[in-house]
């Protein structure tokens, strides 16, 4: 059971309160009431922030009150199925439409040829080498030497990667912070899916980064993008995009990224 | 490091060596099995022509079997014809059963055993299209003009030269193909056309819109033809004009599907309805008008309903889907459309003369035996097709099972020996006209496959695709012969022109593109 929900467990073991109802139908009749007093009562800062958001509440308020009108508004002209004009064989059809606005929405962003080279991230805090890695000193020989490092932030590592002999294995890459999928989220759309990871294109910290496939916020990976659908002019299924690495993997315990389009 | 396979094993090389060896063989007919007796048959009329003649086996390949007939019936060297021979097994065998020879007598009868040397082979001969269609191979054209998506798109039957397309910016536009620009603009909807259509003799088109009504404009001047036709209650669907030859004189009829599960047939030049179709219980989704005077049409409520056009009377209800019926076709959609014009582009001057024409070739289309026949294909959402023969029998001649998907979109070829099917499985589907047998599949696009058509000459076919190309399919061969990228979006509308020389499509990125040879 999560920590915050004792209400809800101790309504299951013990019921509601036999007036539970009515106490609840009393709240909300005097809830006018109680907004009123605030409104005139609250003083100083706790004021100031009640009203920013009340008028907040009016403004949706108004917007849903004019919806509800125009909704209410009888026009001589036949409805439309959708907005978009379809042919007379997809009309009836209820359709998946979800992955064809990804790639229409990413087609219109092509011809906008100023967002071309933007990144979402365009800078990020620089990252030590002394952060990334951690010198690995076991053995006498590696001892003396200390040339091992163990790389303290998650990496992606390809599927068909083996491990080196230890005598030549210079970059351990922890089992424990290696990732397969990103939680892409679609700029415009705010559609989030989890895809699996391809390559790591670039890591603006460091080629060497870049090589080792490590995760850190800015970085550019490539993600399988073939269940979306998306298509090219010439056909073919699209299944590599780049995306944008968002947050600090290695403080979240997962990657989420941000699709270039 | 690049991998290195290992190299093959020796079971692996003694297969293909085995494979190569079956190969070879198929391609070569015995020296020593001597002349066979071939009796050739008109399919149309079923009588003999010419007397039995012995022709050698190791010879006896469709191209030489060509130039016998062509000689055997007198033809100039000129004026020589290319046929498809049928084998039809004679009455007194249990199994009455139609083989298309494929290449040679030899492989398609005598090495299955259906016949000997020593028997006399009745072969049907059905002449083949003389003129032959190239594969349309770049976009000669690609005009920007519509402001919004274009939904349906169709050609003059008089010839290449002129196209329609509508659009959800409730205009349609004539083009002129030749030069790549637009002639006219079609305004007067007030919601997206949805249907458009050309009448048999290339004066008049016909357009159906999201607004409920229909219009029909002047082809050549580009200007509406009276007020328009208001009636239905919901959006147009589909459209169909009365075949040429059995229209009454100057007065043409039209047939228009709608939303609202009714048909309604007006005349056109009085701008009335003639006669209300109604018995569907859903949606209409497509109308058809026979050439024998029946109209047939398919609707959301799982039935084929067939009507005769005169009266407005129901001649039958074909019903065996088991969900909501897209499209139909008919066997002779191809020859009614052109109604007159043919392939030397050669235009009767009077009006019965015309009239006389466009019925004869109809005759000359759709007769098998003797018999006048139309067959109709319709594509459900149950993922079959059914192939029927209304006039003869309420029960389907074939049931055509195999996409996936729904099937959206079905075709005749023009000489009504294939029927393609496209699905929203990504797949053509090619089919045997004659028995609804399945031939083959087509694959090759990634998206649902919305429209397909043929050539004129039924050797090609376009497909259009959700995947925004078109793809140009080899009939005989099964394969893709032109890949056709360029759209930016879905494509929507593919039509062929009657006379083969150029494809119009069109989809949801507003252009309409033009693709010749």
């Amino acid at each position: 059971m999560p920590q915050n929900e004792y209400i809800e467990r101790w309504q299951k073991q013990h019921g509601k309160r036999l007036d539970h109802d009515e106490r609840v139908r009393k709240r909300q009749a005097r809830e006018g009431h109680k907004q009123s007093k605030d409104a005139q009562n609250l003083r100083g800062l706790r004021a100031k922030l009640y009203q920013q958001q009340r008028h907040k509440e009016k403004i949706q308020m108004r917007k849903r009150i004019k919806a509800q009108e125009e909704k209410n508004v009888k026009s001589s002209a036949p409805d439309e199925p959708s907005k978009t004009p379809l042919p007379q064989y997809l009309l009836d059809r209820s359709q998946a439409t979800n992955a064809k606005a990804l790639s229409s929405a990413i087609k219109d962003k092509r011809n906008e040829k100023a967002a071309k080279f933007a990144v979402p991230l365009p800078k990020v805090k620089g990252i030590s080498e002394e952060e990334m890695f951690k010198v690995v000193n076991t053995g006498k020989k590696t001892h003396k030497k200390s040339w091992k490092r163990m790389i303290t932030k998650p990496t992606f590592v390809g599927s068909d990667f083996t491990r080196r002999p230890v005598k030549y294995e210079r970059f351990i890459r922890p089992m424990g912070l290696r990732y397969k999928k990103a939680n892409v989220t679609h700029p415009e759309l705010g559609v989030t899916v989890q895809l699996p990871i391809l390559s790591v294109k670039k890591n603006p910290q460091n080629p060497l980064y870049t090589q080792l496939g490590v995760l850190t916020k800015g970085t550019i990976v490539e993600v399988n993008v073939s269940e979306l659908g998306l298509v090219t002019t010439s056909g073919k299924v699209v299944w590599g995009k780049w995306a944008q690495i968002t947050n600090n993997p290695d403080l979240d315990g997962t990657v989420n990224a941000v699709l270039l389009v | 490091m690049a991998t290195l396979l290992p190299p093959p094993t020796k079971r692996q090389k003694t297969e293909a060596a085995e494979r190569a060896r079956q190969q070879q063989e198929i391609q070569s007919i015995p020296e020593n099995l001597g002349s066979v007796r071939v009796q050739f048959f008109d399919q149309a009329t079923g009588s003999a022509t010419g007397p039995a003649v012995s022709v050698p086996v190791a010879d006896a390949s469709v191209k030489n079997l060509e130039t016998l007939l062509n000689t055997l019936q007198g033809n100039e060297e000129d004026e020589r014809v290319p046929y498809r021979f049928t084998y039809q097994s004679d009455g007194k065998d249990k199994d009455n059963q139609t083989i298309d020879i494929l290449s040679d007598l030899y492989h398609s009868l005598l090495k299955p055993g259906l016949k000997t040397t020593e028997d006399t082979v009745h072969l049907y001969f059905t002449p083949q299209a003389v003129f032959r269609v190239k594969a349309v191979s770049r976009c000669s054209a690609s005009i920007a003009g519509h402001g919004e998506a274009i939904l349906a798109t169709s050609f003059s039957p008089v010839n290449s030269s002129t196209m329609v397309t509508g659009s959800g910016d409730s205009t349609a536009r004539v083009w002129d193909c030749n030069t790549g620009t637009p002639l006219h603009t079609l305004k007067g909807h007030t919601s997206w056309v949805l249907a458009v259509s050309f009448s048999p003799n290339g004066a008049m088109i016909a357009t159906g819109s999201m607004d409920n009504t229909v219009r029909v404009w002047d082809a050549k001047k580009g200007t509406p033809l009276g007020a328009p036709m208001k009636g239905h209650a919901k959006w147009i669907t589909s459209l169909a004009w009365e075949p040429y030859h059995l229209q009454q004189p100057g007065r043409p009829r039209l047939a228009s599907a709608s939303k609202d599960s009714t048909v309604r047939i007006w005349d056109v030049v009085s701008k009335r309805i003639d006669i209300v179709l109604t018995g569907h219980k859903g949606s209409v989704t497509c109308v058809r008008w026979g050439g024998t005077g029946n109209i047939y049409t398919s609707s959301h409520d799982k039935t084929i309903k067939v009507w005769n056009a005169q009266n407005g009377t129901l001649v039958q209800t074909l019903s065996a889907h088991v969900h909501r019926v897209n499209h139909l076709a008919l066997s002779t959609d191809f020859v009614l459309r052109t109604a007159y014009h043919d392939h030397t582009g050669q235009v009767p001057q009077a009006d019965s003369e015309k009239v006389a024409v466009a019925k004869k070739r109809f005759e000359q289309a759709a007769t098998i035996n003797n018999k006048i026949v139309e067959k109709l294909v319709s594509a459900s959402d149950d993922f079959t097709m059914y192939l029927w023969e209304p006039g003869n029998s309420s029960k389907p001649i074939s049931r055509m099972l195999g996409h996936q998907k729904e099937v959206n979109h079905v075709t005749f070829s023009p000489d009504m020996a294939y029927i393609a099917s496209a699905g929203f499985d990504n797949h053509v589907k090619l089919w045997n006209a004659r028995d609804g047998k399945f031939i083959t599949t087509l694959r090759g696009h990634v998206g649902a496959v919305y429209q397909c058509c043929f050539s004129a000459d039924s050797r090609l076919l376009v497909s259009s695709s959700k995947d925004t190309t078109l793809k140009v399919w080899n009939v005989r061969t099964g394969k893709l012969s032109e890949d056709l990228p360029g759209h930016k979006d879905e494509v929507f509308a593919v039509d062929w022109s009657p006379d083969g020389q150029k494809v119009a499509s069109g989809g949801k990125d507003k252009a309409v593109r033009i693709w010749r040879h």
